[in-house]
Formats: C-alpha cells, sequence, structure tokens
C-alpha cells in the first residue's frame, strides 16, 4: 500500500493510515495544529480555508475544506503560516494588507492572503477575479484590493519559488515514478485511464473523485461514507486538450480553469462562462468530465457545450463509445452511463463565431446559474440554416431548445422571427420555482435571452457587466 | 498625539499571517469534547417520540441530552425567559435545538446527531406577516403606537396622497467566524468561557444562571470575534451554556461550534418587515402628514425584537421632518428563527420606509427624488459654538411657518442636523446632477440597458434605547517599566474598538500606542458589562479607559508636582516623556519612581451617558445623545430583460465626527455600505411553504463578492465635530454607514422608472434580485 507524500510549508509528509476521504482543513487545524487556514463555510464557497497548491501544472489556490489527501499526493501545499518568509518577514501581499487596512476581523484574511500570493506568483492582475472565491464580510474589498494592487509590482520573495524547486526533487526522492494503487484501504490512486478502466469496471459502485468540488460536500455536508473511491487527479493522460483539424478534444480531467484559458481565444463567450462557473479555487480543481458526470441540470458547461454541438466519449474497460453530449442526459439526475463506464473526453469544433452564452444568477461570481441559456445560430445570406440552443436550470437536465430552434431555422433572422417563436419556449420547458428563481422568471428571461441574442448579434450592448462608470462621467 | 492616527488594526499582522486566534483555533486541553444540537425538522409540533439510541450508539458518542435529562431547562433568552435549550414538549421553528450530543470530535457529534428519529404532532404553523396578523400572534399584546400631530387629518387635507406597501427582506449575517464556545470547568465548579460574543456580561449571566452560580464563578474571556454585525449579541448563548452543562456534568473541557448551515438555520438574522404608508403631500412633495404600518417578523421567541422595533420606529423620520406621523408597529411571532440585532437594529428598516415614500413622491409628483429629500430635510443646526446647537431660525423659518423649533416625531430636539450641507457638498463633489442629466441622455439611446443613480441621506440615533445600557468601565495598569495595560468592556469584532481605545489611552500618558498593551475583553477585569452593539463600543469604552488613564495620570502628576514644587497641572506628558518644571523624565522612569514611592498605578474607569432619557409607552423623551450623519450617491445600471443589475460607482460623504482613526472609521464606512448594498439587492432569504430555511449557506445565500463592490468608490470623512462631548468629539461609526447602502436600491428605483413612461411608480421591493428588478420593469412599462 503506497504513502501519500507531500511537501507541507516545505516539509515532507508521509501518511500511511490516513481515512481516504479526511480533508485537508481538517488535517491541518486538528492534526498539525496549523489552525491560520479557517474553516467559514465546509463547502468551497468562502474561500477562507485556501491553501496554495503546486505541481507539474503549476502554482494554484485550492480551497483546503473539499480537498481530500490523497489528492495531495506528489504536490506542495502551502498554508499561510508559510507564506511570510522563514524570518518572518511579511510577504508583500501580506504587508499590504496591513498598509492598507485590508483585514477588519480577520478572520477571511488567510485565505484572502493566500489567493492574493498565488496571484502574485502567477503575475494576475485581474484582482477580482483572483479573489472572487473569497468572501469578506467586514471591508466591503476595497481595501483589499487597494492592498492588492499595491503589492502588485513588488517582487515575487526569494521563499515563494522554493516549492516549485523542491517539488522537482521531492518527486524523484520521494516518489516512485511508477507508483499507482491504494493509498488507504478502499482508496484507488491510477495514473493512467487504463489503469482507471480496469479498476472500476471491477469496481463498478466506486466513486470517482476528480476535482471534489461536489463529492467533497457529499462529505463535509451530507456526511457520507465514501467507498470505494478513486482519485483520478493522478491520471495525466485525461488532462490533454488537443487540436485535431477543426475540432478540439478535451480530456476529461482538463480543470475548469485550464479550459477557460484554453477557450479564451477560439470560443471567448464560453470562457467568459467558465470564468463565471465558480470561483478560482474551485476552477481549479473542478474537471469538465466530473462536471458532465455529475448530471447537474445547471453545470453550466454543458449547455454551451450541446450548443456548439459537442460530442461525448465514454468508455468502459477498453470499449469507448461516443455519442452527443445532448443525449447522455435522460433524465435528472440520470445520464446514459453503464456502470464501470466513465467520461474520458469531450470533443466540440473549434470555431463557432456565433455561440453566446448568458448566465442568469443571485450573484455574478461564485454562484450557480438560475438560468444558463447558450446560443449558436448560423445564419447565411440573412436566413437561419441551423440553430443549437440549450438551456441549464430549465429543466431537470441541460436540454435543448428544440421547438424554438425549429421555430428559427428556414426564417429570415429577423424580430419578427425572434418574436414569433418566442411562445415556442413554452413547448421546450417547464421549469420550477426554487430558492434560486421562481418558474415564471426562469421562462421569463429563458425567452428574453433569444431576444438579447438578437441585439448582441447585431452589436447593441445588452449586458451590464462590461458597463463602465467612467463612460457617462460629466 | 496618537488618536486621529490612521493606524492599522491592533491585530493586523496577526490576521495577515493567520496568527490571530479565534475560538476554534484555541487548543483544546486533551480529553476535551465537542457538542453538536440535533434540531427540529418542522415549523411547529408536539414531540411525540423521541428515539435517540442510534445517536447513543454511534461512534464517539459519550452522551446525550434531550429535555428529560434537565430538571429544569436552562433557558438562552436575552430578554424573556422563552427560549430553552432544548424543546421541551414543543418545537416552534424548523432548526431548533431538540437534543445535545456530546461526542469526542467535532465530526463524531455531527454525524450522530443526524441519527436521531423525532416524531411530531404537527400544530398550525405560523409563517408569515399576513398569517400572524390573521391570528393575532405578536409579542406585547397589541400594536404600539407613536404619533405627533394629526396624521389622518392632515393627509385627508393634503393636495395628493402617496400610498403603498414595501417588503423588505431580512438578511444573515455571515460572520465569517460561526458561533462557538469553548469552556473549560475549574476548580469548585468555577467555570472559564471562552465564547464568540458580543456581550461576555450575558454568556456569564447566562452560564451562572443555567448552573445555579453566582456570576462570580463564571469567567468569560473574548478576545476577537471573526465578525459580529449584531449576530453575536444574544445568539452564542445556547452553545455557552451547553458547554458549561456538559462540562459540570463531565469535568471535561467542551467546545461547540456551529457548522455554516446550522448556524445559517438555528440563529438570528435581520428581521424582515413589511411597511405600508400613506403620506399627504404638497406639489413640492412636502410631507403633511404621514402613517406607517410596521409589521415585524420576530420569529418564535422575544429575543431583542422589542428595541429593534423601537428603533425602527425611532428611524421612521429619518433626515425628515414630519410634523404629522403615526406610527403603528406589530411585533408579529412567528413559527421561524427568531430574529435577532443586526447592525442598524430596526434602524435601517424603519429608514427605507421613509425613503421609499420619498421615492415613490417624487415620482407622483414628478420632481427629482433629491428634490424631494431635500425639501422635507430638517433644517441645519449653527454648530459654531461647540456643544451649543440650536436650529438656525432664518433657515427654519424659511421653510416653516412660524419658525417653531424642530423636534424628531419623538420630540427629541434636532440640535445637531447638517444634512443640507452635507447633502450639497457631496451634490458638487460627486457631479450629481451633471451624471443625472448624462445618464437620462444615455438611457435615450441604450434599448436594453438602463442607468439610474440616487442620493440618499443617513441620520442614525447614537445610545441605547434602553437607558441603563449607557454605561462602561474599564480597569488600567501602569506597570513598573512603563508598560500600560488595557482592559475595558468592549469587545473586538473587527471593527478596530481595541486600536481606538488604546489610542486614546496612548494620548492620556502622551506615549506611542505601541506602549500600551490590549488584553482580552474579561468579565474578571470589567464586570457588568453592556453589549458592544449600537455603534457604542468607541463612544462607551473610550471614555471609561480615558476616565481609568485620567485617574492615573492625575495621581502621577500629583507625585511628580509635589517633587517639583510645582502644581500639578505644569506637569506635561507628550511624546514618551513627562515635563515638569524644567525636568523631564521617560515615561518609564516616571512609572518606575512612582511605584518605589507607593503611588497607585491602577485604576478602574466609569462613563456613562449624560442627557438620555426616554418613555418607551409614551415614545417621548431624548433616547439619542446625539445623531451620526452621511450620505451616499449610488449610480447603477439594469438589464430590461433580465433584471440583472450592477453598482457602477459610489461616493459618499460619511459624519464620523472628529475622526478617533480616519483609516479604520473609512473602514467601517466602505464595509458598512458594501454590506448594506448586499443586503437590498442578492442576499434573499428564502423560507418554503413548511418553514423551512432554503438558502443557508453560501451557495444559495449571495452575500456581496469582491467584484460586487462600486469600481469607482469615493469616500470622504466630514470634517465637523460632534456637538456633545464624546470621547476627541468623535462620533459612532459601527452601524450609520449600514444605512448609505440604501441609495444603491433607490438608484435601481431609478433605473426601472426609466424604463417607462413615468404613469406606473415601480414599486420595487427589496432585496432587489434581478428577479424582483424584471418584475419592477415590467410594472412600469404597463406589461404586468
Amino acid at each position: 500500500m503506497a504513502e501519500i507524500a507531500f511537501l507541507l510549508n516545505g516539509t515532507p509528509v508521509r501518511l500511511r493510515e490516513a481515512l481516504p476521504t479526511r480533508t485537508l482543513l481538517d488535517w491541518l487545524r486538528e492534526e498539525r495544529g496549523l489552525t491560520g487556514t479557517k474553516e467559514g463555510c465546509n463547502e468551497g464557497d468562502c474561500g477562507a480555508c485556501t491553501v496554495m497548491v503546486t505541481d507539474a501544472e503549476g502554482v494554484r489556490a485550492l480551497n483546503a475544506c473539499i480537498l481530500f489527501l490523497p489528492q495531495l499526493h506528489g504536490r506542495a501545499v502551502r498554508t499561510v503560516e508559510g507564506i511570510a518568509g522563514p524570518d518572518g518577514a511579511l510577504h508583500p501581499v501580506q504587508q499590504a494588507m496591513v498598509d492598507h487596512h485590508g483585514s477588519q476581523c480577520g478572520f477571511c484574511t488567510p485565505g484572502f492572503v493566500v489567493s492574493m500570493a498565488v496571484g502574485h506568483l502567477n503575475g494576475r492582475r485581474d484582482h477580482d477575479d483572483v479573489l472572487a472565491g473569497n468572501l469578506c464580510r467586514c471591508t466591503g474589498y476595497a481595501p483589499i484590493i487597494r492592498a492588492a494592487e499595491a503589492a502588485a509590482e513588488a517582487p515575487v520573495p526569494e521563499w515563494m519559488e522554493a516549492d516549485r524547486r523542491a517539488l522537482a526533487k521531492f518527486l524523484l526522492a520521494e516518489i516512485s515514478s511508477g507508483d499507482r494503487g491504494q493509498t488507504a484501504p478502499g482508496a484507488f490512486r491510477p495514473t493512467t485511464s487504463d489503469d482507471l478502466a480496469d479498476w472500476y469496471v471491477q469496481n463498478p459502485t466506486a466513486t470517482l473523485i476528480a476535482g471534489a468540488t461536489d463529492v467533497g460536500l457529499w462529505v463535509t455536508k451530507e456526511l457520507r461514507s465514501l467507498a470505494p473511491v478513486a482519485f483520478l487527479n493522478g491520471i495525466a493522460d485525461l488532462k490533454h486538450i488537443e487540436r485535431r483539424g477543426e475540432v478540439v478534444a478535451i480530456g476529461a480531467g482538463v480543470t475548469i480553469e485550464a479550459l477557460r484559458v484554453a477557450m479564451a481565444g477560439m470560443h471567448s463567450d464560453f470562457a467568459e462562462l467558465l470564468r463565471r462557473y465558480a470561483s478560482v479555487q474551485v476552477r481549479n480543481a473542478a474537471t469538465i468530465g466530473g462536471n458532465i458526470a455529475n448530471g447537474s441540470p445547471i453545470g453550466d458547461a454543458p449547455p454551451a457545450l450541446i450548443a456548439l454541438g459537442a460530442t461525448l466519449h465514454l468508455r468502459r474497460g477498453d470499449a469507448m463509445r461516443s455519442l452527443p453530449l445532448e443525449d447522455f442526459f435522460l433524465d435528472y439526475r440520470k445520464q446514459d452511463r453503464q456502470p464501470g463506464e466513465f467520461v474520458a473526453a469531450v470533443t466540440i469544433p473549434d470555431a463557432a463565431p456565433a455561440l453566446r452564452c448568458y448566465k442568469l444568477s443571485k450573484r455574478f461570481d461564485q454562484d450557480i446559474s438560475a438560468v444558463c441559456g447558450c446560443f449558436n445560430v448560423t445564419i447565411a445570406d440573412g436566413v437561419v440554416t441551423a440553430a443549437r440552443i440549450a438551456f441549464g436550470g430549465m429543466a431537470g437536465i441541460p436540454k435543448r431548445a428544440a421547438a424554438v430552434e425549429a421555430a428559427l431555422v428556414g426564417k429570415a433572422w429577423t424580430l419578427a422571427t425572434v418574436n414569433a417563436a418566442l411562445p415556442a419556449f413554452a413547448q421546450d420547458f417547464a421549469p420550477m420555482t426554487d430558492m434560486r428563481a421562481s418558474a415564471d422568471y426562469r421562462a421569463r428571461t429563458a425567452a428574453n435571452m433569444l431576444l438579447r441574442y438578437f441585439h448582441d448579434l447585431a452589436g447593441a450592448p445588452v449586458r451590464v457587466l462590461p458597463v463602465d462608470a467612467i463612460e457617462v462621467q460629466p | 498625539m496618537s488618536v486621529t492616527k490612521p493606524l492599522p488594526h491592533d491585530a493586523a499582522a496577526l490576521h495577515v499571517t493567520g496568527q490571530a486566534r479565534y475560538i476554534d483555533d484555541i487548543p483544546a486541553p486533551a480529553g476535551a469534547l465537542h457538542l453538536a444540537f440535533g434540531l427540529s425538522s418542522v415549523a411547529h409540533g408536539e414531540i411525540t417520540g423521541l428515539d435517540l439510541s442510534a445517536v447513543r450508539a454511534a461512534p464517539g458518542v459519550v452522551m446525550v441530552l434531550s429535555a428529560a435529562d434537565f430538571e429544569s431547562m436552562p433557558d438562552c433568552s436575552p430578554s424573556a425567559a422563552d427560549e430553552p435549550l432544548l424543546a421541551v414538549g414543543t418545537v416552534h421553528y424548523v432548526g431548533q435545538p431538540v437534543f445535545l450530543v456530546v461526542a469526542e470530535s467535532h465530526l463524531a457529534a455531527r454525524k450522530a446527531a443526524r441519527l436521531g428519529k423525532v416524531s411530531y404532532r404537527e400544530l398550525p404553523a405560523i409563517l408569515t406577516v399576513d398569517e400572524a396578523m390573521a391570528a393575532g400572534s405578536r409579542f406585547e399584546g397589541g400594536p404600539v403606537i407613536w404619533a405627533r400631530g394629526d396624521a389622518a387629518q392632515a393627509i385627508a387635507a393634503a393636495p395628493q396622497v402617496v400610498e403603498g406597501s414595501f417588503e423588505i427582506g431580512g438578511q444573515e449575517h455571515f460572520y465569517l467566524e460561526g458561533q462557538a464556545a469553548l469552556v473549560l470547568p475549574q476548580e469548585g465548579g468555577d467555570m472559564l468561557v471562552h465564547s464568540s460574543t458580543q456581550h461576555p456580561t450575558e454568556i456569564q449571566h447566562k452560564v451562572a444562571h443555567a448552573l445555579h452560580l453566582p456570576m462570580s464563578a463564571v469567567r468569560v474571556e473574548v478576545r476577537r470575534m471573526g465578525g459580529g454585525f449584531g449576530g453575536k449579541e444574544s445568539q452564542g448563548n445556547a452553545l455557552a451554556i451547553a458547554c458549561a452543562w456538559v462540562a459540570r456534568a463531565t469535568g471535561k473541557p467542551c467546545k461547540m461550534r456551529y457548522d455554516r448551515d446550522d448556524d445559517m438555520v438555528i440563529t438570528g438574522k435581520r428581521h424582515d418587515f413589511r411597511i405600508g404608508y400613506r403620506a399627504g403631500v404638497d406639489a413640492e412633495g412636502r410631507v403633511l402628514g404621514i402613517e406607517f404600518l410596521q409589521l415585524a417578523r420576530c420569529g418564535w421567541s422575544m429575543d431583542l425584537s422589542l428595541p429593534v422595533c423601537d428603533r425602527a420606529m425611532l428611524h421612521a423620520d429619518n433626515a425628515y421632518w414630519l410634523p404629522n406621523i403615526r406610527i403603528e408597529s406589530h411585533r408579529l411571532k412567528t413559527n421561524t428563527t427568531s430574529a435577532t440585532a443586526y447592525r442598524g437594529f430596526g434602524g435601517p428598516q424603519g429608514m427605507i420606509g421613509i425613503e421609499r415614500v420619498m421615492d415613490h413622491i417624487a415620482h407622483a409628483v414628478g420632481h427629482d427624488a433629491l428634490a424631494v429629500r431635500r425639501v422635507n430635510f430638517y433644517a441645519d443646526c449653527r454648530l459654531d459654538a461647540p456643544g451649543v446647537s440650536p436650529p438656525d431660525p432664518q433657515s427654519i423659518s424659511a421653510r416653516k411657518k412660524g419658525g417653531a423649533g424642530q423636534s424628531t416625531p419623538y420630540h427629541q430636539p434636532i440640535e445637531d442636523f447638517i444634512l443640507n450641507g452635507m447633502v450639497a457638498r457631496l451634490e458638487a463633489s460627486s457631479g450629481y446632477q451633471a451624471r443625472r442629466a448624462a445618464i437620462a441622455e444615455w438611457n435615450a439611446s441604450s434599448p436594453v440597458l438602463k442607468r439610474g443613480i440616487a442620493l440618499t441621506p443617513v441620520k442614525f440615533g447614537i445610545s441605547f434605547t434602553l437607558t441603563h445600557l449607557n454605561q462602561a468601565g474599564a480597569l488600567v495598569h501602569v506597570y513598573q517599566d512603563g508598560s500600560i495595560a488595557m482592559n475595558h468592556g468592549g469587545t473586538e469584532m473587527g471593527q478596530g474598538l481595541f486600536r481606538k481605545v488604546a489610542q486614546v489611552a496612548a494620548a492620556a500618558f502622551g506615549v506611542d500606542a505601541s506602549v500600551v498593551k490590549i488584553t482580552a475583553t474579561d468579565t474578571a477585569k470589567v464586570p457588568n458589562t453592556s453589549a458592544t452593539a449600537a455603534s457604542s463600543g468607541s463612544d462607551l469604552n473610550g471614555m471609561a479607559v480615558k476616565a481609568a488613564c485620567d485617574t492615573i495620570r492625575a495621581r502621577l502628576a500629583a507625585f511628580l508636582a509635589e517633587r517639583h514644587q510645582v502644581s500639578p497641572a505644569e506637569v506635561f506628558f507628550e511624546e514618551g516623556r513627562v515635563f515638569v518644571g524644567g525636568a523631564d523624565y521617560s515615561f518609564t522612569e516616571v512609572a518606575a519612581m512612582a511605584y518605589q514611592n507607593r503611588v497607585s498605578l491602577s485604576a478602574t474607569g466609569f462613563y456613562k451617558t449624560p442627557k438620555i432619557v426616554w418613555d418607551r409607552v409614551k415614545g417621548a423623551g431624548r433616547p439619542f445623545y446625539y445623531f451620526a450623519y452621511g450620505a451616499a450617491v449610488t449610480e447603477v445600471v439594469i438589464d430590461t430583460l433580465t433584471g440583472e443589475n450592477r453598482i457602477l460607482r459610489t461616493d459618499i460623504l460619511h459624519d464620523a465626527g472628529a475622526s478617533l482613526n480616519p483609516a479604520l472609521d473609512r473602514g467601517q464606512v466602505e464595509g458598512g455600505y458594501v454590506q448594506g448594498a448586499g443586503w437590498l439587492t442578492t442576499e434573499e432569504l428564502v423560507w418554503d411553504g413548511k418553514g423551512r430555511l432554503r438558502t443557508h449557506a453560501p451557495s444559495t445565500y449571495k452575500i456581496p463578492a469582491c467584484s460586487d463592490r462600486p469600481r469607482v468608490f469615493t469616500v470622504d470623512l466630514w470634517d465637523g465635530r460632534n456637538v456633545e462631548e464624546t470621547i476627541y468629539r468623535s462620533k459612532a461609526v459601527g452601524e450609520p454607514p449600514f444605512m448609505l447602502g440604501i441609495s444603491a436600491f433607490f438608484a435601481l428605483s431609478d433605473a426601472v422608472a426609466a424604463c417607462g413612461d413615468g404613469s406606473v411608480y415601480s414599486a420595487l421591493d427589496a432585496p432587489a434580485t434581478a428577479e424582483r428588478v424584471l418584475a419592477a420593469v415590467r410594472r412600469v412599462q404597463g406589461d404586468v
């Protein structure tokens, strides 16, 4: 049985007896006495538990409350206690937080400091996005952003580079390159998709854990005991994004953040939707495969992927099969997936200039959609030749608006056509009322999104996020 | 002098390095036990069966307690003895603690708590204000009514009547640190309680009561909270009492902290209100008479609802002279969590009621809302003579026939009003008029997106309305090495109280603020403290600390004066030195000399707020020592297809008197504004038809995130002094800025108004979620 080995604030740690679903947060606080990392919500929504994790893919901020210990194998973890220098010198973001009065009650502060330090290390200047996953109830954020801006120019302290250097040595010395297998009873950590395929056929009732951004809550909130489990984050061959002619293949293990970066120059609206999928911490953990396999009726990526005409690739043992993504979602939380079968990849076209993605939620960042509408209409000589329109939040599954599409195809792309198509929404969807929105609001805004799409393609400003206060300054 | 300096928070360096300790960070002694409640799943019901066998059998469980295990059930209420620690016979809301699990770990306790099987005979539940009104379910028998003049007659005689009804949602505190307590049993049955509380004395009192101990046997210590906002004024009682009870039963240290979801389900929130209004106005929009009907959903127990609802009534005038007014307040008892204190303590609800009326009047008379607000403002007072501030007679006679003295609806004379001047300055600095014109132009050419702008004022009364709470104590020691330890009854929840008060102490001795050691609030050092609430922290404790310091300083001065044969008035304490009769000493030398000469270097201090008298039955008197003022301009943009909306720019001018620490005060203003705007926009509490809170985690309850703050955010502090003799003439700053967020709400209303032809009022309800904004857009477009 292999152990879990990782670096904690520069020091190697080896765990043999860890429960596979023990969270990093609980372990840090209860077993290591490192209480700087805070529990604010225990579900990955507040960022008070943010830690810095370094591996071959880079340096990232993650939520320790929904990060299981086996996921850390072969990586380096730095907590707030490791952000100041070995001699106690404050990191530039720490000093700036003091100088700019960025802390009040101080409870969220360690999480902010770690997020800021990671952003600083990665040269990020989009502070609002870097900090979208850190909630502060006291300051109103303004002084925190002033601190982030003030620290941005300071060089990265030498000690912050240590993990990357140490990790290379550590990996060679401590972790055999062929490391695989169980990390604890009932837990499997494959390093190839072949290994996963073999094991999963043998253990078809197992829970597959990729980013744990949803499964984490099964443990921390539903208090479920999961066994057996497999941790997929060590499977390198599922993490590729490959262009094959006019098709892009996205491995199931690609994180939402990696996908966002890849989509920025290709499908910019999809990339922005992925930015609003969740906070940096969640995007850094969550994977596209997990997002699809989870089968959430909302899960923001599927509507966009369906609008793009994505094909899903599933694997069971050595058997692969492919199907249009919309056919995968059968009913609420029910997918066309056989026991022992897992999501391997999804493929999408590399161009869709008319794709637009609209997300409605109570808050812009780190929120779950009330309605997510994705539109991809092909217009030739003023006539709609094809339409792919898909919604999340409107049914028990991510679903195409087939009747609306039918009402558009073959018609001239005019406001009259759009208005005439609006009643078709009632054929496609009978949404529900919940804490995010009423059925009426969902139905109305879904239809209004088609109007928005029309104005949007015509070049009119239709979204509040890009509006700048400065435009109307006298 | 250390006061007025923008020094950082006293624990800033500890915060940023993760060293600042909160309750759950205190290393628990070996063998510590962990507690969790099993919660009611129905809103109202008789407990007909309780099967806890699976709970007892769960791994790590040490003890399970329910009502049957208590001879007399400890009470957790801060007011009415109506909150049993565990439900006795009947449950009154979803989330009420029914049984208590004691286990070897936090997780084991939580897991076991899910295993209880409780059966109920469900009783009819009163969930809404309508149901409560229909059932006559209220605290205090009938409604509380305060009136001045003859509102009904004035409305009847007015040229125009504006009336409506306004829903105002509640608010979850969402302190980042959840409720927590750690109790360490001491010898002889004494208890040491670490609690995340704004009210250590209340914890002490309730624990002592529960354990039948004298208060002297219970010591409560609070170094800091990870946020409070009123949510830790009474809501920590249950955890401390539970821990103390089990600590006595087992002899073991006991810790309890609520998981976030449990915290949101169990504990109280801001009261949601419905406010009905009817106002008679003239052609300028001047209010001639007004009636308010305030319906507050108080929840299942009394908690602090009575003073909260009183304060809502006390802020029904906000900044406006309302000659004829009648306010009827119903404190409705419902089968929901007991609403509690939250920053502003009812003031925000009362205030947004009259601001809604101003907005509605502006629509009705067709004037700019700022112009309508202005014609209704109290007249500014002349503040040129410190401490004397009669209203400016010219200003009053210009607007009110006869030049009668102005007073609030509860007959408190207005002696420090400055909002006309503040608003004029803010109007200019924010470019309000030019931007309003530019926005109208922009809207004319933007079919989908519309902008809006609003300027709203704040006048907030400072003092506890329960007069006896306006007192504070302090304990100051000077050690023989010249170091100073300071203690007082206030608690630190992030607001910077400890830093401010340390600045006061440092100023008294003429030393650097770093010389003053800040120590945890401790009921064994300063007894009988009031909650750190009502924005009173620095006003009360600053004065008490100053009194203690002045006592020691007078002893030092007398000692040195005698030695140098000068008058004590000729001894000066400045910049770490003490100057006397041509000689000067370091403060350290003076401390050592005083010790060697047997001068007492320790003193208590005490303060009570002067001038205040209040008869809450009549609704008359002077409940407030003074008022704090502020004004904000907010600009927003909305999407008329979805109701999505965003704050674009905010300009604030706020009155902190002669600020004790402008950096910390600015922090209160910025943070208060964003929290207030959150209350009125994205923060929506949703209960289902069974009384279950559906928004019990940050995944569903959305406080503002980083990108929700105004991208252009200008905050200035007004440069006036407090006319009253407060600590260095500063003003309280904890709650007032929260209500600056009201400007965001009325900017949204303004943007909605731009969507129609002006014939229909937007009647936007709060919180203005995208869904409510879209509904209002459709209303003004006649598409309902």
